[in-house]
């Protein structure tokens, strides 16, 4: 079986050639049409709120039918990409925003009519558009905020966190709630590529050189910043021989009680619903200034797609009927994207956490995930490795960030 | 897997000459054909699946291919970028550290094992069935299993060094550690296949041998290492190829355990190769570093075949 591996590339060229050799005869014109969707967006716990708006888009267009296949986040753009190349790739498809440039330089998507392009916030639908034309609709976005445990502020005689908060407070409030003998924990932050380009901009540096073909993190402003990450391990934050960095590790510290604040998505919201204890959210500290991360995804209709005109119609409904807006809305599933400011104001008028409000202020200064041609993924993994290395005592964090440099500046040059 | 034709029976004594009749001509057609017969239900297979892979990844090799947009032909490129970069040094380091570890452990726990399975034990069936189960079950699933029980927080393993007073470190979580516990879990799972591969060698071992040591005075200690060792060395030598080319490919418990991470300290050639593919859009140098493996296992059975000579006694 092993042997196999040295033939994976292999063995996805032959079936590529064996399928392109039988592409499919078109449609005919009116009958019933079934459009396929592949999606990581509803797994983990929003498969139900998926099939709600696919059955209202399937009673308003009783002629078509939609097959979906829901496939977890860590499994989903491999697939994606063995189907591209196998040519099986379904009618509608899911991107994020760090995916979809290689997606519509490859010319997997179709160029979409947008009918209704003033429904959506601006900013997203303008974030999968090429020159001008829509290559993807936003679906949803999300932030991260800081969230903190009230009780255990409460107890050690802590003013809550603030919008105006900096590092520095931040920093002093996780070492009065670490308390080893309690096993409590301040604060936690992931030592990853997404938290590092974040923490760059709060720090007033930046993670690409303005042509974006080189790095400029390697700066004493950006060395600051990554040890802003890395020094809270073992300090107030668990290590990572303890664990830390595995999945749902801050999460389920926090909801065991042992956790002061964690830097975490407001996906987050539905596993903290039953927390034992009182929890809010506030804008993420910056240092010099505030950066936040928001996080996009969007779906996408396949070039190669027998159905455009069936598999556009649907993406437009999945992102912009009301329907959505509603099961979104309702059910807390990340937020609508949606122009309208005033659909959204239900979303604060929803309980706990209390400071909705945070999550709209977050998006007034955003740090957007640096984007290159090549070697998008790889950068990713490089950042969080080196960081690690230096998180875990290995190197030193000057040392990570050049090796860091140097690897990436190799990559995407 | 690839025996070594060294392994096999002692060659039949040359056929007797006679001169071909036509009859002897068609019955030797014949079992040409029966041969083939037998042949092709692994050969099929074999071809479509291995051999044909094998060939369109060289092919793949000498293109840039992201999956995605067409290929590209580069020539050596591909090659030659992998043996400049750093990083395939690394991942094969990572993998020989990763053999280094695993080999001598799961060679020593499956003679201990297949020594004990072979006295007169009772119940002897059931413990070497028992032995032989994680061999047959699902990488994913032992994988899975092996990171609760190696989790840092509640894990049994280190709740029960803290029984002990023992702090337990972070297992696949701490950068220093976590090859160790892929080496672990490997060889706790492979155990039962060499385990069985030297049950069979033992068995083989002529108990006349035994007798005249004893005769001659020699203890058990004697005894186990100028008879059952010397003896066992057929066995040994396969079990030695096996592993190290099972090793070179060491993929599914470092992907289910750790991805390749914390930090890249796991980072294998074969989890290397499908990182390039399916995650940096690079096919083309996936491939090439697929057939740099090929030629580095090859090699290094190459020189174990020859270096046999030295020290398998047969017979």
């Amino acid at each position: 079986m092993k042997r196999s591996l040295l033939a994976a590339g292999g063995i996805v060229g032959v079936s590529a050639l064996l399928l392109s050799a039988c592409a499919s005869e078109p449609a005919a014109e009116d009958g019933p049409v079934t459009i396929t969707y592949s999606n990581f967006t509803s797994s983990g716990g929003n498969e139900d709120n998926l099939q709600t708006i696919v059955d209202a888009f399937e009673a308003e267009n009783p002629n078509v039918t939609v097959d979906i296949t829901t496939l977890p986040y860590g499994d989903y753009f491999t697939t994606l990409q063995t189907d591209l190349a196998a040519g099986t790739v379904a009618d509608v498809v899911d991107t994020n925003y760090d995916f979809f440039p290689q997606l519509a330089s490859s010319g997997s998507l179709a160029p979409l009519e947008v009918t209704n392009p003033e429904s959506y916030r601006e900013s997203l639908i303008d974030a999968y558009a090429v020159d001008g034309t829509s290559y993807g609709l936003p679906s949803s976005f999300s932030d991260v905020v800081l969230y903190y445990n009230a009780d255990l502020f409460d107890a050690a005689g802590l003013d809550y966190p603030t919008s105006d908060w900096t590092w520095a407070d931040e920093q002093a409030a996780a070492e009065a709630l670490t308390d080893s003998a309690s096993g409590t924990w301040g604060d936690h932050q992931p030592v990853s590529f997404y938290e590092f380009y974040k923490v760059l901009d709060q720090n007033g540096a930046s993670f690409l050189s303005d042509d974006g073909t080189s790095v400029a993190f390697n700066t004493p402003a950006g060395i600051e910043a990554a040890e802003w990450l890395t020094d809270k391990s073992g300090t107030v934050m668990p290590t990572i021989e303890e664990g830390q960095g595995t999945a749902d590790f801050d999460t389920n510290l926090f909801l065991e009680g042992k956790l002061g604040m964690m830097h975490s998505g407001i996906w987050v919201f539905g596993a903290l619903a039953d927390a034992p204890f009182t929890w809010d959210i506030a804008v993420e500290p910056g240092n010099t200034q505030q950066a936040s991360a928001v996080f996009s995804n969007a779906v996408g209709v396949s070039a190669a797609s027998d159905h455009i005109a069936e598999a556009t119609a649907f993406a437009e409904f999945l992102t912009s009927s009301q329907t959505m807006i509603d099961v979104r809305l309702d059910s807390g599933w990340e937020l609508p994207p949606t122009s309208d400011e005033d659909q959204l104001a239900v979303y604060l008028t929803k309980d706990s956490p209390a400071n909705r409000q945070a999550v709209f202020d977050s998006l007034d200064s955003i740090a957007l995930t640096p984007l290159v041609e090549n070697g998008q993924q790889e950068m990713q993994d490089i950042v969080t490795e080196e960081l690690i290395e230096a998180q875990a005592g290995r190197k030193s964090v000057a040392d990570a960030l050049a090796s860091a440099e140097e690897r990436i500046n190799a990559v995407i040059g | 897997m690839v025996l070594p034709t060294v392994l096999t029976a002692p060659a039949a004594p040359p056929p007797q000459r006679a001169p071909l009749s036509r009859k002897k001509k068609r019955a030797s057609a014949g079992y040409v054909l029966t041969v083939l017969a037998f042949l092709l239900p692994s050969a099929i297979p074999l071809t479509l699946f291995v051999l044909g892979p094998m060939v369109a990844a060289a092919w793949i090799s000498f293109t840039e291919w992201n999956l995605i947009t067409p290929m590209e032909f580069i020539g050596w490129e591909n090659y030659r970028s992998l043996l400049a970069d750093e990083r395939t040094g690394q991942v094969f380091l990572h993998t020989i550290g990763y053999i280094a570890g695993y080999l001598p452990l799961v060679y020593i726990g499956g003679l201990a094992l297949a020594l004990a399975l072979n006295q007169a034990l009772k119940g002897r069936s059931f413990w070497r069935g028992i032995y032989f189960l994680p061999v047959v079950t699902s990488w994913i699933a032992v994988a899975i299993v092996w990171r609760w029980l190696l989790n840092p927080n509640n894990g049994v393993v280190n709740l029960a060094l803290g029984w002990f007073g023992i702090d337990g470190p972070g297992w696949w979580t701490d950068p220093d550690w976590a090859m160790i516990s892929i080496i672990l879990a490997s060889s706790w799972k492979d155990l039962g296949f060499v385990m069985v591969i030297l049950l069979a060698g033992l068995q083989t071992i002529n108990p006349d041998l035994y007798d005249a040591a004893k005769v001659d005075g020699a203890g058990a200690w004697n005894r186990f290492f100028n008879v059952t060792i010397p003896m066992l060395s057929p066995s040994t030598f396969f079990v030695i190829v096996i592993s190290l080319i099972n090793g070179f490919q060491v993929f599914d418990q470092v992907y289910a355990m750790t991805g390749g991470g914390p930090g890249g300290s796991t980072q294998v050639v074969v989890q290397q190769i499908y990182d390039l593919t399916f995650r940096y859009g690079a096919a083309g140098e996936a491939s090439a570093l697929s057939w740099l493996l090929f030629i580095v296992i090859l090699a290094v059975t190459v020189i174990q075949i020859i270096g046999q000579k030295r020290w398998v006694h047969y017979g």
